[in-house]
């Protein structure tokens, strides 16, 4: 294959096997469902709290350093999808190319440093 | 006609390998486990107990599978799903030989890591559905730890592509003829095989199910065959890193003498014993320090590994 061609067969493999796949997934569910017994009682619909009766919901808060990470992967993460096209036309774009990422990486490192100096990436 | 056929023999080869291997894993890596901490395993059922494995499926098919009246329950169903279809699906960019894949996309890096933050939902999903403390918590922990383990794992792969010059699976290995990647991609390739271990939460990262504070985290709450189905995905998980690791780092089927296809089957082997190997040599960390060891050590490992690649093409044109 080379770049440029594309036609949507060449996906039809790929969209065989995710529906080969989505077989395996389905089918063990449905399986699962024809052959496993089922006999509930009152202790076994309860949550599973170590023994004791649970007390609350556990749809909670939650701490705030997810949302930083979450925020943080935002940033990297787009960071990383601006690099994948640099990255495989690197060998046409040269020296010219590397001083452009480099910029770009040293603005995200600006911010990096901040997120850093503030305490994001401590876990108290 | 017989391309087709021949297509179609490959995939349904590859699907049926592919879940085989992820099955025999679970005794592989009992044994392997027992031998290196000096006990015996599973010997009794059958030959080695190679038996164990039947039995063991055996035993979670015919288990009460469960939905929760508390759990939201739709989504309590197709989480297990999601982790299996994904993790299947990923096999397909796998070059198991010259010529022996299932799809040589021009894009097989970004499908790989497109697939694997799919299989983010797949535990974010599960413990938030289980309505359970310790689930919500070991799902969080799974999102958080599988976002930022995703960022390194993108960025550690750009210096391979940069000296293969493409995404496909293919051209990679092809570019390896003369070196493996690992050698020029040190640092690429441990930040992605660390990356691979926190992407599986295998241990020593599993905090997301540590057992010790969390029972089982994100499945505490999951029972039978979808239990099964985390436990199974993540065997397929181990995998399909390894395989990735092979392909991408040591020069894929390439090698003298044996078939292309028995040289990518030993490497990929080398690497599920390596996974197996750390398992059970290191202690798990804690989640702050899985954390922070991500952010200040991988992240800038992986940006200054691309930054170093870059001069380092220039210098050698």
């Amino acid at each position: 294959m080379t770049p440029g061609s594309y036609l949507p067969g060449h996906f039809l493999p790929v969209a065989i096997f995710l529906f080969v796949g989505i077989a395996v997934g389905v089918g063990m569910l449905v399986f699962s469902r024809l052959v496993s017994p089922r006999r509930p009682y009152r202790e076994k619909l309860m949550t599973y709290e170590s023994g004791i009766t649970p007390f609350s919901d556990a749809h909670q808060k939650f701490s705030i350093r997810y949302y930083i990470i979450a925020m943080l992967f935002l940033i990297f993460d787009i960071e990383a999808v601006f690099l994948y096209p640099w990255a495989v036309a690197y060998d046409r774009i040269g020296l010219y190319g590397l001083v452009e990422m480099v910029i770009f990486i040293i603005i995200l490192l600006v911010g990096y440093v901040y997120a850093w100096k503030k305490g994001a990436l401590e876990w108290e | 006609m017989t391309d087709t056929m021949r297509h179609l023999f490959i995939l349904f080869g590859v699907l049926f390998s592919v879940l085989t291997v992820g099955g025999l894993l679970i005794w592989l890596e009992r044994r392997l486990l027992a031998l290196w901490q000096e006990r015996y395993g599973p010997n009794r059922v059958g030959p080695f107990g190679l038996l164990q494995v039947a039995a063991d499926m055996i035993k979670v098919i015919t288990k009460e599978d469960w939905t929760p009246p508390f759990a939201d329950k739709a989504v309590f169903i197709i989480a297990p799903a999601i982790l299996m279809i994904v993790v299947v699906t990923s096999f397909a960019i796998i070059p198991w030989a010259s010529g022996i894949e299932v799809v040589d996309l021009n894009i097989g890096v970004l499908f790989f890591l497109g697939l694997s933050s799919l299989g983010v939902y797949s535990v974010a999903l599960a413990g938030w559905a289980s309505d359970s403390k310790y689930s919500l918590l070991g799902g969080l922990r799974a999102s958080a730890q599988m976002l930022s383990y995703e960022v390194f794992m993108g960025l550690s792969l750009m210096g391979v592509v940069m000296l293969a010059g493409s995404f496909s699976l293919r051209e990679i290995v092809e570019a390896q003829q003369d070196l493996w990647f690992v050698v020029p991609q040190f640092f690429g390739f441990a930040v992605f095989f660390i990356a691979g271990i926190a992407e599986t939460h295998r241990l020593p990262f599993d905090l997301p199910e540590a057992e010790s504070e969390l029972v089982a985290g994100y499945h505490s709450e999951y029972s039978g065959l979808k239990f099964g189905m985390f436990f199974a995905g993540e065997y397929l998980g181990i995998t399909l890193i390894s395989a990735l690791t092979v392909t991408l780092f040591f020069g894929g089927w390439s090698g003298p003498y044996l078939p292309h296809a028995v040289w990518f089957g030993l490497k990929t082997f080398a690497f599920i014993c390596f996974f197996v190997l750390i398992r059970a040599s290191l202690p798990r960390p804690r989640y702050d320090q899985l954390m922070s060891f991500g952010w200040k050590v991988c992240l800038p490992v992986s940006l200054a590994n691309l930054v170093v690649t870059g001069a380092w093409i220039l210098m050698m044109k």
